[in-house]
């Protein structure tokens, strides 16, 4: 049985006098025990709300959820909301884009932390803050004892970061969601949490589910890789397989469009055309179509079913990018 | 902290001043005044002019001034003109009335008014949160005089649920100790009298409430529904916290914020709300006696000291709002 498998995933939202508008269509993935799994897009393609509406963190009002998000065995969408709250924090941790606005700025760091031992595991607050503190010297912030008691403010932003992993993984949770976890950061700094990312997870056994629009993170992270485009899944393949030979258009614009420290001076850089706004409905055919290089007639004519590849993967394309064809 | 304590307090004392400067000139150029209430206005020029120069009146506005400073440096307010007695006493005794009233107010208005206005951001939209926003604009809108004489005449004489005016049932035998008559009940263990004087304070402090309840409901609602955007309430979230946790912990600690200063703006409404509620309840505090004071023939000696010590209160709360915004938001306390 796979730690998590998410089935059918769709988040309508509806709001009065609106089109109803699907930001997550039917996504299905799996994550094993341990996996690190990458959820790829640019801004908009719905990875941010798989996160939410996998951790039931969505707005109650306003969208309908619909499909299977099975952890364990269990559908967390069929949960009670208090039993749905027994395990985030303990089985499910997460941590978010901008580590400011994510911790309370009137709290200190050591309670931030510590409430979630109280609560999960059943501490007191000085047990709690003792293990606070391991947890700080754990994800590599100098001087926790002092840490504890200073506020959101009065530390940097790595370690601002660093204190949210501590508290996503106070618990041990088995599953990891990271959602643009060094968006927010320096390029430095980003190098540093990825690392210390992998390390814990690797440590630890916990699963990873790290959402980006960033390849760089992926390629050094990710075992497998989804790439979504417009809520759907587009293609999935294993990371050093999506590397070498993507199929998919999107995904071999993705990865041209990567700056080279080697490419001649004074040569344009690769992008690809149009804008995320420029899609059509995936009912009437494939929503990357208006962008895309290879479409063909078949590309709105409805949409392409999303079907297994020869090398263990998924693609939802008509005409794909020809095995042969490298990546610049 | 010790410092920007100390430099409040400087500028309190030149806030003062100037403020006492400002009413000194400005009542003594009201139409009307001690000499005619106490004569009349027949009297004879002889007798107007000597009682004039019996009260220091015929003398430069800048050396009654003077005279006057000097005398309150000393602790020394006057007599009042009507009474003849201490100034000083006259306001103790009607000081703690008003207190009373206006720390039952507040208490009706942040005891109701938080809880109301978070309860409207959780149900946005909802029946309950379009009640809340209906009721705080009569709330707002709705003149205290007459919201105080319908309470009046519907609660004290249609039905008599309470004691029409006065702040204690007469008869009542009570020992007065701090002035706050619920409180003296409390201290001397005559739980009689206590309660007495709570069943006398009800109306009028509900009626005082009305309008800082519902500016505490709308600051609280919309303080509450800027929080629950944030990202740290989705973090507290995730971290599967308790509800009464995140509630009070992580929603309400930040949307108070802006809540308690507006407390301490409140201050200034409760001072003059407690004039017009204290005339329709019969409540003998500063209120009744500042209408006495000018409508009894300008009793300038009390006029000044109320008005000097209205300021002196509202300054007061609101260094001790400013005070405690430090102590809830530690971002504060850098600065």
């Amino acid at each position: 049985m796979s730690l998590l498998d998410v089935r059918d995933l769709s988040v309508v939202f509806q709001r009065r006098g609106e089109r109803p508008f699907a930001a997550v269509d039917q996504v299905s993935f799996t994550v094993e025990p341990g996996q690190t799994v990458g959820l790829v897009g640019e801004s908009g393609c719905g990875k941010s709300v798989t996160s939410l509406a996998i951790m039931g963190l969505l707005p109650k009002r306003g969208n309908r959820v619909t499909g299977e998000v099975l952890f364990e065995g269990t559908d967390l969408l069929k949960l009670r909301p208090d039993d749905l709250r027994d395990r985030r924090g303990r089985d499910i941790g997460m941590i978010f884009q901008d580590p400011l606005s994510s911790l309370n700025p009137v709290i200190p760091i050591g309670v931030q932390v510590a409430e979630v031992l109280e609560r999960h595991r059943g501490m007191d607050r000085r047990k709690a803050l003792r293990e606070a503190r391991e947890l700080l010297d754990a994800v590599g912030i100098p001087d926790p004892d002092r840490r504890l008691t200073e506020f959101p403010h009065q530390i940097s932003g790595g370690m601002r970061q660093r204190a949210l992993i501590a508290i996503a993984l106070a618990c041990k949770p088995r599953l990891l969601i990271a959602d643009e976890p060094t968006t927010a950061l320096d390029v430095t700094i980003q190098a540093q949490i990825l690392t210390l990312l992998k390390q814990l997870v690797d440590e630890t056994g916990t699963a990873l589910i790290m959402i980006t629009h960033d390849l760089g993170v992926v390629a050094g992270l990710c075992d497998t890789v989804n790439v979504l485009y417009g809520g759907r899944v587009v293609e999935r393949a294993a990371r050093h397989e999506l590397f070498a030979r993507p199929r998919h258009p999107y995904t071999h614009g993705l990865l041209s469009s990567v700056p080279r420290l080697d490419s001649p001076r004074g040569e344009r850089l690769h992008a690809i055309r149009g804008s995320v706004a420029d899609n059509i409905p995936w009912v009437e055919g494939c929503a990357f179509a208006p962008r895309c290089d290879n479409v063909v007639d078949a590309c709105l004519d409805g949409p392409p079913p999303l079907e297994p590849t020869a090398t263990g993967g998924d693609l939802r394309c008509n005409n794909p990018v020809s095995e042969e064809v490298a990546v610049p | 902290m010790l410092r920007v304590i100390v430099r409040r307090l400087l500028q309190l004392v030149v806030t003062l001043i100037a403020l006492s400067a400002l009413i000194f000139v400005w009542l003594r150029n009201l139409p009307g005044g001690p000499v005619e209430a106490l004569l009349g206005e027949r009297a004879t020029p002889e007798r107007r002019a000597l009682l004039i120069k019996a009260l220091g009146y015929d003398q430069p506005i800048l050396v009654q001034y003077g005279k006057f400073m000097q005398r309150v440096i000393t602790g020394d307010l006057g007599n009042s003109i009507r009474s003849g007695d201490p100034v000083t006493d006259v306001i103790a005794r009607a000081f703690p009335a008003t207190i009373e009233l206006a720390v039952a107010a507040m208490i009706i208005a942040v005891g109701l008014g938080v809880p109301l206005g978070y309860l409207a951001a959780r149900y946005r939209g909802r029946l309950l949160d379009n009640l809340t926003i209906a009721g705080t604009l009569l709330g707002i809108s709705i003149p205290i005089f007459f919201l105080g004489y319908l309470l009046k005449d519907v609660l004290t004489q249609d039905i008599h649920w309470f004691p029409p005016s006065g702040r204690i049932s007469t008869g009542m035998d009570n020992t007065t100790v701090t002035g706050f008559y619920v409180l003296d009940g409390l201290l001397t263990r005559e739980f009689d009298a206590s309660a007495d004087a709570l069943w006398h304070l009800i109306l009028p402090a509900v009626t005082l409430a009305t309008i800082p309840l519902a500016v505490i409901v709308r600051i609280t609602r919309a303080s509450v529904l800027d929080v629950l955007n944030e990202d740290y309430v989705r973090t507290a979230e995730a971290k599967g916290l308790r509800h009464r946790t995140i509630r009070g912990r992580h929603i309400l600690r930040n949307a108070l914020l802006p809540v308690v200063t507006t407390i301490g703006l409140q201050t200034g409404a409760l001072l003059s709300g407690a004039v017009l509620t204290e005339k329709v309840y019969n409540w003998g505090g500063l209120g009744t006696l500042i209408t006495d004071s000018i409508s009894g023939g300008r009793d300038y000696p009390v006029l000044q000291a109320i008005i000097l010590l209205a300021a002196l209160v509202f300054v007061l709360v609101n260094l001790l709002v400013d005070l405690s915004y430090a102590f809830i938001d530690p971002r504060v306390r850098v600065r």
